[in-house]
């Protein structure tokens, strides 16, 4: 699906600019992490990169093709909070394999197994603890076998045993060919992962560079007040 | 007082003597009622799951409709259906005036409204924490209709429990287009209406309390069912 070119992306609700302009072209990278203080607009860069919300104005276009139904149906994304179905850990997957006309039990159980849930399948959903619903959810956007995956935090206020689960299992996808776009905080996990960041402030682009440009050279006051950890107002 | 110590007596005695006639009006009644809410069922789900997921102009104006026609007047409905029914109505030809058929007509147009209108509210409630999800998977309308119907049926039992109970307790609408003709279309209620106008009021209170005590059930069972489901986060 890549590459990935926006011009001038800009949403405004009731009057405010919460994504301001966004030019932003993503070629051969395969983990891009977005970065920013609270309130940047990563979720929402999100959202409209994989079409759940319209832009008020620009454009994006994902290997040429503008935004649409089609473009979505290649993708998946991971949300902050998991929104699981009132069923199984098995039924949860296999929902979304059917979409794909893909609902074997070996193939779910694959997917299970890969996220460590295989012991698990036959509980409901909403009782696994949040790591484990995070990783069903992943599981989820798996079975739809996306060409781009999208996570918005997924590992907030996971434990750290959690986190390493998740990691792993972006590894995999992203050797498997996934190109994954990333919503994180963590400046640890971002230098774990990435090879990309894309650094919002205010809505805006302030900087896009490789991962180990950024970390050691951010051009953007705004990225080097967030790398130290200063608070801006 | 006396009245209801009698009523309760008789009822007793009228349930443990297996009294043919008492069995056949409680069949008739649970056939009626429970086969109306069945078909409601199949149709008001459908309309309040896609009331639930879609989006069109004048969606509010349907919906101010659907809900407006919970408070469909029996007497009305019956009348209605009468007149489709009656020898010089548009389905006259079809000979059902007079039949549980008719009575199960009526009482499906009766609480048609009202599970599609109790449905669409439970579902739009699960479509709102579902929404961006499916968005997300492109999930198709009709597969995301099936999906809410599903995931809510432990709630959606309480909808059909609100339409059995209204089925099964009107009597405006099946005294009209069934007669209450003995062993034919007397249903519980329409033979409550009976005794009391012939003043036997202990058998009309002791079917009554045998009503009572079905719907009692019936409302246990679903609780049990939908607390059962809760503690396994399913509901």
């Amino acid at each position: 699906m890549l590459p990935l070119a926006v011009e001038g992306l800009t949403l405004e609700v009731e009057g405010r600019r919460l994504i301001d302009a966004i030019d932003l072209a993503l070629k051969d990278i395969s983990l891009t992490v977005v970065m920013g203080p609270n309130g940047a607009g990563k979720s929402l860069l999100l959202r409209l990169l994989h079409g759940l919300i319209a832009p008020t104005a620009g454009e994006i276009r994902w290997g040429g093709m503008a935004m649409g139904p089609a473009v979505r149906k290649r993708q998946a994304m991971v949300f902050q909070r998991p929104i699981l179905l009132r069923r199984s850990v098995a039924a949860n997957v296999a929902f979304a394999l059917k979409l794909n006309n893909d609902a074997t039990a070996d193939r779910r159980d694959e997917l299970l197994s890969l996220v460590g849930l295989l012991e698990r399948k036959r509980q409901p959903a909403r009782l696994l603890s949040g790591g484990e619903q995070q990783r069903l959810a992943l599981a989820r956007a798996l079975a739809t076998s996306p060409e781009v995956l999208f996570l918005d935090e997924p590992t907030a206020s996971l434990d750290p045993a959690s986190v390493l689960v998740i990691e792993n299992i972006l590894s995999q996808a992203r050797s498997a060919g996934t190109k994954i776009v990333f919503v994180t905080h963590d400046v640890g996990q971002a230098k774990r992962l990435a090879e990309d960041i894309v650094f919002l402030d205010q809505g805006r682009l302030a900087e896009h560079a490789s991962a180990s440009e950024f970390f050691a050279n951010p051009e953007s006051t705004a990225a080097q007040a967030y790398l130290e950890g200063r608070i801006v107002v | 007082m006396q009245d209801l110590g009698q009523a309760f007596n008789l009822a007793i005695r009228l349930v443990w003597s297996g009294d043919a006639d008492l069995f056949e009006i409680i069949g008739l009644s649970l056939r009626v009622s429970l086969t109306a809410m069945v078909i409601a069922c199949l149709t008001g789900l459908s309309i309040g799951a896609a009331l639930a997921v879609a989006r069109f102009p004048g969606r509010g104006a349907v919906l101010v409709a659907i809900n407006a026609l919970m408070g469909l007047p029996p007497v009305v409905v019956g009348l209605l259906v009468y007149l489709h029914f009656s020898r010089a109505g548009p389905l006259g030809w079809m000979g059902l005036l007079y039949t549980p058929t008719a009575m199960i007509v009526a009482q499906t147009v009766l609480i048609t409204p009202i599970i599609a209108a109790l449905s669409r509210q439970v579902l739009e409630d699960l479509h709102n924490e579902y929404a961006e999800q499916f968005r997300s998977l492109s999930v198709p309308g009709h597969v995301a209709m099936g999906a809410l119907i599903w995931d809510a049926r432990y709630s959606l039992l309480t909808v059909a429990l609100a339409g059995f109970g209204r089925a099964v307790a009107e009597v405006g609408a099946v005294i009209i287009v069934g007669g209450n003709i003995d062993h034919l279309t007397r249903v519980m209620t329409t033979a409550i209406a009976l005794e009391t106008s012939k003043g036997d009021l202990s058998l009309a209170l002791a079917l009554g309390i045998v009503l009572l005590a079905i719907a009692l059930t019936v409302n246990a069972l679903v609780m049990m069912l939908r607390t059962t489901a809760g503690r396994y986060a399913y509901a």
